[in-house]
């Protein structure tokens, strides 16, 4: 009965704005990208540090471990870690703006997501170029 | 036997339980690793691609040695209490238990290897 009740009441309700249709913003893309690359992250942590430990203990566990880092493999998850970590870094920085209440207009806040996206990207390019 | 009243116990401490202990130690953190990573980056990138040797002696250095460690901790704790956040976000009941586990569990084992690789360089 009660079960009946829920059902037909469902069909009432207006729908909450649906995924499909929803414009996404770049302040909530910008914001879920932070996640994203924290998470991300830790893929170039894992394999630094193995590669770390691999040098620390002998030569042959480090021709192993040094092999994957110079691989094409290695290569894209330090290259994608780079740009994961400036593009967590410039997200950060944003966040301490926010705490301070600065650039909480919406157009400002849109601004520095587009900030955070380019900058990280050139920050990356940079990072190669000198390192 | 505590002479704080239930009401003072309570200010301040909200839903969370923990009050902003949480987001103040992720600014406190972030910020710490804002000034290290520039050069942390510098000094970890320059490293890729050495002999073994080279990579012994770049991480042998001092000033390399204890920057990697202090790298090493405060990005673990920063990523544990961070991710902590999602699993609470997106979890509940027993997953959200055995995420919170594994996210702690996960950063302790990472920078407890990389500081034994760094003393096992360093020293």
């Amino acid at each position: 009965m009660a079960k009946a009740t829920a059902v037909s009441k469902r069909v009432d309700r207006p729908l909450s704005p649906h995924l499909q249709i929803y414009r996404i913003q770049m302040t909530s893309v910008s914001s879920i990208l932070t996640r994203i690359t924290g998470h991300a992250l830790m893929a170039g942590v894992i394999l630094g540090v193995w590669w770390l430990l691999a040098a620390a203990v002998s030569d042959p566990y480090f021709a192993v471990a040094n092999a994957v880092m110079m691989s094409w493999f290695g290569k894209l998850v330090m290259t994608g870690s780079l740009w994961a970590v400036w593009y967590h870094y410039l997200a950060g920085l944003r966040h301490v703006l926010f705490d301070a209440r600065l650039g909480l207009e919406i157009k400002t806040a849109e601004m520095l997501g587009w900030v955070c996206i380019l900058g990280s990207v050139v920050l990356t390019v940079l990072t190669i170029v000198i390192v | 036997m505590q002479y704080m009243t239930d009401r003072k116990r309570a200010a301040g401490a909200g839903a969370a339980h923990t009050g902003t202990l949480q987001h103040w130690f992720m600014t406190v953190s972030g910020i710490a690793l804002a000034v290290m990573l520039p050069v942390w980056l510098y000094l970890f990138g320059a490293a890729i691609g050495g002999t073994r040797d080279q990579v012994v002696a770049a991480f042998a250095n001092p000033f390399t040695a204890i920057l990697t460690a202090l790298v090493l901790v405060v990005s673990m704790r920063h990523f544990a209490k961070g991710s902590a956040v999602m699993v609470e976000d997106y979890a509940h009941g027993t997953a959200r238990k055995a995420g919170l586990i594994f996210v702690s569990s996960l950063a302790a084992v990472i920078a407890t290897t990389g500081l034994y690789a760094l003393i096992r360089i360093a020293l």
